[in-house]
């Protein structure tokens, strides 16, 4: 049997992209396409008193400038504006009314015939504010602090258990820090964009960046009161998103609200600047108190959070709840809280809350380590979590264990000596740090359709995403192994809200949700083709049992007789038909219910730190990752390796800044904010564990879009700590930290 | 991008013609820096005067021993030249310092130069800022000031000149040449950036419609004691926080001359001849080189987050008058 699955196949949409045939949302072209260019508030809070356009209208080429003033109004009531991943609250409505919520908020949008029109045209726009105190500083409203209303995901934080505070206070061996941790934007290369074409009938087609095409396309139906069949979303191709394409953002709304009004086919698209105006990883404080006994086990754990929300939707994220699941720990207690600041909706950015309760926690959990005198890998495995104390039921799988053997052993962590500053390289500071990751692993209700043609083709679809994954290859070499067929003669279509319902792309469940569509109706396909064949008059498959007969390079063969064979082709051809197709559903099993189904990681880092200047480089980065059966090697590797550089950034560079006077984020390009260029990047090496899992999917595959991310920044905190002696707790550690 | 004119020079002759009585035309060579200034609305020339034809793309010797650099060199160009990477490896380090490959193929010597502040403030249309809107105010100063300034900043701007090549060329004590409406003039480099005070709107001493023509080195380059030592927040394309470029003339293990400028720090690259003074005749010490830089950042104050600039400016001294005698950069 031909095995596709676990080999390590090249990308299947490699040369569309290196050759520039893989449009993205801002390449489609249309007949008398215009531009729109997005006006945004220069004022964090406050009521738009007059928007004064004229100048900006009388230019030749200058169609309109839409406001709140002319936009039509668009439907009423919370509810029709929540998304599929919207959190509780109330979601922001582009040019509904004067009210400005956060710095960069968009107030108008001019359209024109070419962009650089529709942009000198924005600049003559005049726009009068009253403005209205703000409030952006996490820390100096903490006191407004308050429980959030559960979330879809996750769905609320955990009981506490035990009496942790009094377990705390009892407890020989303690630690109790704060962490900080700034805002990050999720920068992906691709900026937000997109084309609506207005097509002959009235139709719109949409192509969109988005991580959802079916979620931004019921959006738009329902904000602007269409016919389901009105509007259609595409996105075959998307540069990146991160969770920034998860909900549908401004500029799609404005590029259809001024192609209906127009009736013309327009284009949005966000400069990198307006790329700090939408949602955010939120900036989060954090203490950590761990207690344990001198033998190291764990007595205690606190975890509180505080994190930062808008004023009109309460997002919150998995961040306490970590300390309760990843190791056996009887008295826990969780605090997670929000604040209502004057930012745009915070939203999830690769391993939402993981991110920073994770950096938190294996922080502290280093912090405990020195404290007790053990070493911090020792300290893990003392306190190792072989069932999920959160819930009180097993993991699915769970080969932590594996990850930190093999990694300490490639990394040589036996070697380390626990002293800080007491290992160099001539006048450099080496730290050695390490640290443990986990993220949830889920499957998604998903459909898929597949079609099998006379000519032994076969073509798979659903309404998933390639965000640069690799679902297109992944979701192909998925299909072909359940039919037997060569990569060659299998497609897969995505990104077209028209398809086979699929969630969004993100939560690391495509690969879980849509590979199980996909394996699915290819097996129905199959079942349904052995049928045909051997009914076939004289067929030579007759009266075998399934089991008996292999499907390979397009052929229904006996096993036991290579002779007796029919070529896909064959078998349509007798019997009459020209195709098979079908369209397959699947769900999580009931036996999700009884087992907690999580990835796990173990990073190792090493830094060298100049110890007058404070510069800090990353040299070595070992990572091992247990997330079930690898379907594709090679872009999963590619996908950790990527995860890691994440982690680098998150440790020592990323920062958006907010000028809390002026209620913006003045780090709002690519040269101020930071992330991390090839020279910052080291030999970085993946090893992905085998782990078995039959119970999270039909395919046994976890998910590993965000595993890698969340055990990286810690660890390189702690090799910090271990290089310097000095332990920084907020993100990201600087030079000037470290003087 | 507001809408603007295109003029195309065929001499230097032309050039400045051309921009003669409109204040508000530009030259414009690589663009590296002025394109994106005017996509953000942060400059808004009438006119641009195309000079990439001008014939200033040569490195020439001169007759008292310096070179000289046409102002169209492109800074790849400059870095790589044998004659700078033998004679003056503190301007090739310095250059290959800042920004990235792409940039330096399009940057010429010229526009380095003339590069804007990278102060968030500045890059902000929406925002208040006397170096863009005079006037308007200073957000920096009590706001987000982490890169700025810590000497001969002004109650108006605490902005620094961004540019790696120009503390090279501060050190190096270079001459400017510039041709104007009043004819040919040479400025000395310390000369041509100047502080903030209260025209900050002004970076350099260039008059209206003067165009820079060429950068001439003296004969002295410092080529076996000398080093650009860069103190970035990334290992590659990060504008300096602290920048030190350090030229030595040693003679039997004395210091005979030296030379020595601070980037990151100021409005303009910053140089003290006071401090080179304490250097000259001296050998090589710790305690001294400490001193040179306590001596540096003795009238220096930070605005709050900028405060570690002065600690850091002071250790950066010590290291790169320590890479200077060793003979340039480590590894």
């Amino acid at each position: 049997m031909t095995t596709h699955v676990g080999e390590r196949v090249s990308r299947v949409d490699g040369r569309a992209k290196v050759t520039g045939k893989a449009r993205y949302a801002a390449e489609h072209a249309a007949p008398d396409l215009v531009h729109g260019f997005v006006i945004g508030s220069a004022v964090a809070r406050g009521t738009i008193t007059r928007i004064d356009a004229s100048q900006a209208l009388a230019l030749p080429g200058v169609l309109q400038v839409f406001t709140h003033e002319n936009a039509p109004r668009l439907a009423r009531g919370d509810k029709r504006w929540r998304d599929e991943l919207a959190p509780p609250g109330s979601p922001f409505r582009p040019l509904q009314d004067a009210e400005i919520r956060w710095s960069g908020q968009p107030i108008a949008l001019v359209v024109a015939d070419s962009l650089e029109l529709a942009r000198h045209a924005a600049s003559l726009v005049r726009v009068e504010v009253a403005p209205a105190p703000h409030e952006t500083d996490l820390e100096a409203h903490r006191e407004r602090a308050y429980k959030p209303p559960p979330h879809e995901r996750p769905s609320v934080t955990p009981p506490s258990r035990g009496s942790a505070d009094k377990a705390f206070a009892r407890a020989p061996v303690r630690v109790q820090a704060e962490y900080r941790v700034p805002v990050e934007h999720h920068n992906p290369m691709e900026p937000f964009a997109t084309t609506v074409v207005v097509d002959e009938d009235g139709t719109l087609t949409v192509y969109d960046k988005t991580q959802g095409v079916q979620n931004v396309q019921s959006y738009l139906t329902t904000i602007f009161g269409a016919e389901a069949g009105e509007i259609r979303v595409l996105a075959p191709f998307v540069g990146g998103a991160f969770g920034s394409g998860l909900r549908p953002q401004y500029q799609v709304v404005l590029a259809v609200l001024a192609a209906r009004q127009l009736q013309r086919s327009v284009r949005v698209a966000l400069t990198r600047q307006q790329m700090f105006t939408i949602g955010h990883r939120p900036t989060t404080w954090q203490r950590l108190s761990l207690a344990a006994t001198r033998d190291g086990a764990l007595a205690a754990a606190i975890h509180e959070a505080v994190a930062e929300t808008s004023r009109f939707e309460d997002y919150s994220e998995t961040v306490v709840d970590w300390t309760g699941l990843m190791y056996r720990c009887d008295n826990v207690r969780f605090a997670h809280e929000v604040v209502a600041l004057d930012l745009f909706t915070p939203m999830d950015m690769r391993a939402p809350g993981a991110m920073w309760g994770v950096y938190a926690l294996e922080c502290a959990m280093d912090e405990l380590a020195v404290a007790l005198a053990v070493d911090p890998l020792e300290l893990r495995l003392i306190n190792y979590a072989e069932h999920d104390g959160n819930e009180k039921r097993p993991y699915s799988s769970k080969e932590l264990r594996a990850c930190y053997h093999q990694a300490a052993e490639r990394f040589g962590w036996s070697q380390r000596d626990p002293e800080p500053r007491s290992m160099r390289d001539g006048d450099l500071l080496v730290g050695w740090g390490m640290a443990t990751g986990a993220w949830e692993s889920t499957q998604r209700k998903a459909s898929a359709r597949a079609v099998l043609t006379a000519d032994g083709r076969l073509a798979v679809a659903s309404a998933t995403e390639d965000i640069g994954t690799g679902t297109y290859t992944a979701m192909t070499q998925i299909a072909a192994d359940a039919l037997g067929l060569p990569l060659e003669r299998v497609t897969f279509k995505l990104g077209d809200s028209a398809l086979a319902s699929a969630p969004v792309e993100g939560g690391s469940f495509t690969v879980a949700s849509v590979g199980s569509a996909v394996d699915a109706v290819c097996r129905e396909l199959r079942s349904k083709l052995l049928k045909l064949a051997q009914q076939l008059e004289g067929s030579p498959l007759a009266r075998l049992r399934p089991e008996d007969v292999e499907f390979i390079g397009g052929l229904l063969r006996a096993r036991a007789d290579p002779s007796r064979a029919l070529t896909f082709a064959e078998v349509l051809h007798r019997a009459g038909i020209d195709h098979l197709a079908d369209e397959v559903t699947t769900r999580p099993s009931k036996a999700h219910e009884k087992y907690s189904r999580y990835t796990h990681s173990a990073a190792f880092a090493e830094v060298k730190v100049d110890p007058e200047l404070g510069t800090i480089r990353v040299t070595r980065v070992v990572t091992a990752i247990a997330g079930g059966r690898v379907i594709n090697p090679k872009t999963a590797e590619s996908q950790v390796i990527g995860s890691v550089v994440w982690g680098i950034g998150a440790a020592l560079q990323e920062h958006s800044v907010i000028d809390h006077a002026l209620g913006r984020f003045i780090t709002h390009n690519l040269a101020d904010y930071h992330v991390p260029v090839h020279a910052d990047v080291p030999d970085i090496e993946v090893i992905l564990v085998e782990e078995r899992d039959e119970i999270v999917n039909a395919l046994g595959a976890k998910g590993l879009g965000e595993i890698g991310v969340v055990a990286v920044a810690p660890a390189i905190a702690n090799a910090v700590w271990h290089a310097t002696g000095k332990r920084i707790r907020e993100l990201p550690i600087t030079l000037d930290k470290l003087l | 991008m507001n809408r603007f004119g295109y003029t195309r020079a065929g001499d230097v002759a032309e050039a400045v013609h051309a921009a003669a009585g409109d204040d508000a035309a530009q030259f414009i060579a690589g663009g590296t820096n002025l394109v994106d200034l005017m996509k953000e609305r942060i400059a808004a020339p009438s006119r641009l005067i195309d000079i990439t034809r001008l014939p200033l793309r040569a490195v020439k010797s001169l007759p008292d021993g310096g070179l000289e650099i046409g102002a169209l060199v492109s800074n790849s160009d400059v870095a790589y030249h044998p004659e700078v990477a033998s004679r003056y490896p503190l301007l090739s380090q310095a250059i290959l310092a800042g920004a990235s490959p792409q940039l330096r193929n399009m940057a010429s010597t010229g526009g380095n130069l003339l590069q804007r502040t990278r102060c968030y403030y500045f890059y902000d249309a929406a925002l208040p800022c006397n170096k863009r809107a005079p006037g308007s105010g200073c957000p920096a100063r009590d706001g987000v000031n982490r890169i700025h300034a810590i000497l001969g900043a002004s109650e108006h701007c605490i902005a620094v000149h961004p540019s790696d090549m120009c503390v090279a060329l501060a050190a190096l004590a270079a001459t400017v040449h510039v041709t104007g409406p009043a004819g040919a003039r040479a400025i000395e480099f310390a000369e041509f950036h100047r502080l903030p005070g209260d025209a900050p709107e002004r970076d350099t001493t260039l008059q209206p419609g003067e165009l820079v023509t060429a950068v001439a080195l003296p004969r002295e380059g410092f080529a076996a004691h000398s080093t650009y030592l860069k103190v970035r927040d990334r290992h590659s394309y990060a504008f300096a926080l602290v920048s030190v470029a350090v030229g030595l003339r040693m003679v039997d293990g004395t210091i005979a001359e030296a030379r020595l400028a601070l980037g990151g720090v100021a409005h303009k690259p910053w140089r003290d001849p006071t401090a080179e003074a304490l250097l000259r005749g001296q050998r090589p010490d710790d305690a001294l080189f400490a001193a040179v830089g306590e001596h540096l950042v003795r009238d220096a104050r930070g605005c709050g987050h900028n405060d570690f600039k002065i600690a850091l400016v002071r250790r950066a001294v010590v290291r790169a008058l320590q890479q200077a005698v060793a003979g340039g950069p480590r590894a």
